[in-house]
């Protein structure tokens, strides 16, 4: 509060607004806010809260993959299991974490005041908590919950669903109105708020991967949401778009959902590259190795994203031509992510590093993200897709993109972002601990998915035969690791809000940007006179 | 204070570009369709009968299986008569299905055909063909459906053997509110 005061009686001009402009007292303060940070937080502990959800029932999976065997869910829960943690750890955990990073660091590392559209801000948040909501109740209906895999599939999803499914098509329309009306409040700001000076080519990367993210979000979001409105025709209106009797085709599904599907993928990972970009230069300190190479990087990327969508559909018989050309374009997309990859192995090379626990989780990106990218390229052979798809193969492919990916990020955005944001250090000891056993925990639980996949394993089923038995007890275990060390987090976060261990403005030594020119903690209003960059 | 220069135009083209998309994503039905019927891929077949007379003939010989599927929740029983035949390419040959209605009421299928490999898909042509219309049948009542068609002569070389396979669907409910709403 007092560096509230203190900023008020710095521009006397507006002193008397400003001091009534403090954060309104009790929880209508979070129901009507529109200030970018307090919605910033709002989504990262929506965020969190739907990571532990996601990451209970893939313990629950886990749990059940032990050992061969039926032993504590029926397959039907499964299913369900299965499906929910996909479509919460996608639309709950992930991309909510980057919006919520995007609404507290962009006004800040852009000099604006607040985001563009603020009361737009505060309905795409509160949308979400009911979307969820919505979602999660249908494990208690009739039926149960979604149990056909999160890419939902017709006509496992029209068909042959449960009846929840409309449920749950109306919380994928308002998880997507949520995530639209985000997109365009990031673009406005962005391009229209930016302090003087603030050229495009001078922002952040975070800022440019989060604007190119924003439009592919604008572009797909719309399709997801029709592809889903074709679903609830064709269960409730008797039309036939996926169904082969009324002249309909089940295959036109993935088409649809996978032009959506590819460049979603990318929605989730763009934004991590940002963050890892601001945090690796800090910590090498060192100014990031080819700036604009990343950005026209992150560009191609996304371009690639909208023509790969069928690299996903290589087993649904597609003449050798289609196979071809997707097969090329999923692996030309290895040149812009390799170009960033070496710079940041460039921006570390000859640094003077230090490894606070932001650097090691970026660290630990960089390796396990290309181990990822990796294995991407070996499922985009064409050929040996036929051998990979649907397999553990391809569950440990994009749960090594994802996790140690996106998450880890996530989590390194957190820890480097969280001092400015509380005004307090996070304990470096209990961070450096909640990484190893992370990094341990991740790797025990998804190297072996590789192995029991090549083996032929195949994903989504609740039994399976003996020969994978030691594998999946291993992977379970390093899951449990994993999943438990996340109270660590959570601990280090909640002490880091209470417990005072002032942090400076700069927070780091060799912090770079506008975010770190505010106070810490970050005032209620920052920028209301833009700074001058030069 | 730089007031920007106008929120509201940006965001009136955005919001554009999200009602094209959302557009944009209903017209790839059309486009996939016509993308199929083009390139003769997804094994989609033209319903239209062929020629009873191809053009010409040629000495070469193919095998051309038949397969019959029954859709979820249809009873009949659906089989071919003949599980292949060799065939002269341009030559004009007759088989048939042969279905059964085992249930205690009346129901009406169609049969919906698909052709594996898909690029064979456009030279197999039906002359005539059960899957042309409806085929009702009473309780107990069983049928043999006719089929003729030829293959045309410039099929592609590595084409050896061609798969037809029907699918049969239960329509009965769909006929009879045809049936229905017709004056």
């Amino acid at each position: 509060m007092s560096t509230i005061i203190d900023q008020a009686a710095d521009s006397t001009s507006n002193a008397h607004t400003e001091a009534h402009h403090g954060p309104a007292k009790g929880f209508s303060r979070w129901l009507f806010t529109t200030n970018h940070k307090d919605i910033g937080t709002m989504y990262l502990w929506f965020s969190l809260t739907m990571f532990m959800t996601g990451g209970c029932m893939a313990l629950l999976i886990r749990a059940e993959l032990f050992q061969p065997g039926l032993q504590f869910l029926q397959p039907e829960f499964f299913n369900q299991m299965t499906t929910m943690h996909g479509l919460i750890m996608v639309f709950g955990a992930v991309m909510p974490a980057f919006v919520g990073l995007a609404n507290w660091m962009i006004p800040l590392m852009i000099g604006a005041p607040d985001m563009a559209l603020p009361r737009l801000n505060n309905w795409s948040f509160w949308i979400l908590p009911f979307a969820f909501s919505m979602m999660l109740m249908t494990l208690f209906m009739q039926g149960g919950g979604p149990n056909f895999g999160w890419t939902f599939y017709a006509p496992l999803s029209t068909t042959f669903a449960p009846p929840s499914v409309t449920f749950f098509i109306f919380a994928v329309h308002m998880m997507g109105i949520s995530s639209i009306m985000g997109a365009i409040n990031v673009i406005v700001t962005i391009l229209n708020m930016r302090a003087p000076g603030m050229l495009m080519m001078k922002l952040p990367l975070f800022v440019w991967t989060w604007l190119i993210t924003a439009f592919l979000l604008i572009l797909v979001m719309p399709v997801l949401a029709g592809v889903v409105t074709m679903m609830l025709m064709d269960i409730h209106f008797g039309t036939s778009f996926f169904n082969a009797a009324g002249g309909g085709d089940p295959v036109l599904f993935q088409h649809i959902f996978w032009f959506f599907g590819h460049p979603e993928v990318y929605i989730m990972i763009l934004p991590a590259f940002g963050v890892i970009s601001e945090i690796i230069p800090t910590f090498a300190r060192k100014k990031l190795f080819g700036y604009s190479s990343m950005v026209y990087a992150t560009s191609s990327i996304a371009f690639l994203s909208f023509i790969v969508w069928a690299h996903h559909m290589f087993t649904v018989g597609m003449p050798l031509m289609g196979e071809l050309f997707f097969m090329f374009a999923t692996m030309l997309i290895a040149v812009p992510t390799g170009v960033k990859v070496f710079n940041w192995v460039a921006t570390m090379f000859r640094g003077s590093m230090t490894f606070e626990t932001p650097m090691l989780f970026a660290i630990a990106f960089v390796v396990l993200f290309s181990i990822g990218g990796f294995s991407g390229l070996m499922l985009a052979i064409a050929p040996a897709d036929f051998q990979y798809h649907d397999t553990y193969f391809v569950v440990a492919h994009f749960h090594y993109v994802l996790v140690p990916g996106s998450v880890f990020s996530i989590m390194a955005g957190v820890y480097y972002w969280l001092p400015k944001w509380t005004g307090n250090y996070y304990n470096e000891k209990m961070g450096k601990l909640h990484f190893w056993m992370s990094f341990i925990g991740i790797n025990v639980t998804f190297f072996p998915m590789h192995f029991v996949g090549l083996a032929g394993m195949p994903r989504r089923i609740p039994d399976y035969a003996l020969q994978f038995a030691d594998f999946n007890a291993v992977s379970s275990v390093g899951a449990f690791l994993f999943g438990f060390s996340q109270l660590i987090f959570i601990y280090n976060i909640v002490c880091c809000i209470c417990k005072s261990n002032q942090a400076s403005d700069r927070v780091w030594e060799a912090s770079h940007g506008l975010e770190w020119t505010v106070p810490s903690p970050a005032p209620y209003h920052t920028f209301s006179k833009p700074p001058q960059v030069d | 204070m730089n007031k920007p220069a106008s929120h509201t135009k940006l965001i009136a083209q955005l919001l554009a570009g999200i009602v094209l998309m959302f557009g944009f994503g209903f017209a790839l039905v059309p486009l996939y369709d016509v993308f199929c019927r083009i390139t003769g891929i997804n094994g989609k077949v033209d319903l239209t009968p062929g020629a009873y007379h191809a053009t010409s003939q040629s000495e070469r010989e193919i095998k051309v299986q038949f397969i019959a599927v029954n859709n979820e929740s249809m009873p009949w029983v659906f089989k071919p008569k003949q599980s292949s035949i060799k065939v002269t390419l341009g030559k004009t040959y007759q088989t048939s299905y042969w279905a059964a209605n085992l249930t205690k009421r009346h129901m009406v299928a169609q049969a919906v055909p698909s052709v594996s490999p898909s690029d064979a898909a456009e030279y197999l042509q039906k002359v005539d063909c059960f899957c042309f219309n409806r085929q009702p049948l009473n309780a107990g009542e069983q049928r043999e459906m006719g089929l003729a068609f030829n293959v045309l002569p410039d099929i592609p070389a590595h084409i050896k053997t061609i798969t037809l396979s029907y699918t049969l669907f239960d329509i009965s409910a769909a006929s009879a509110k045809a049936v229905a709403s017709q004056p």
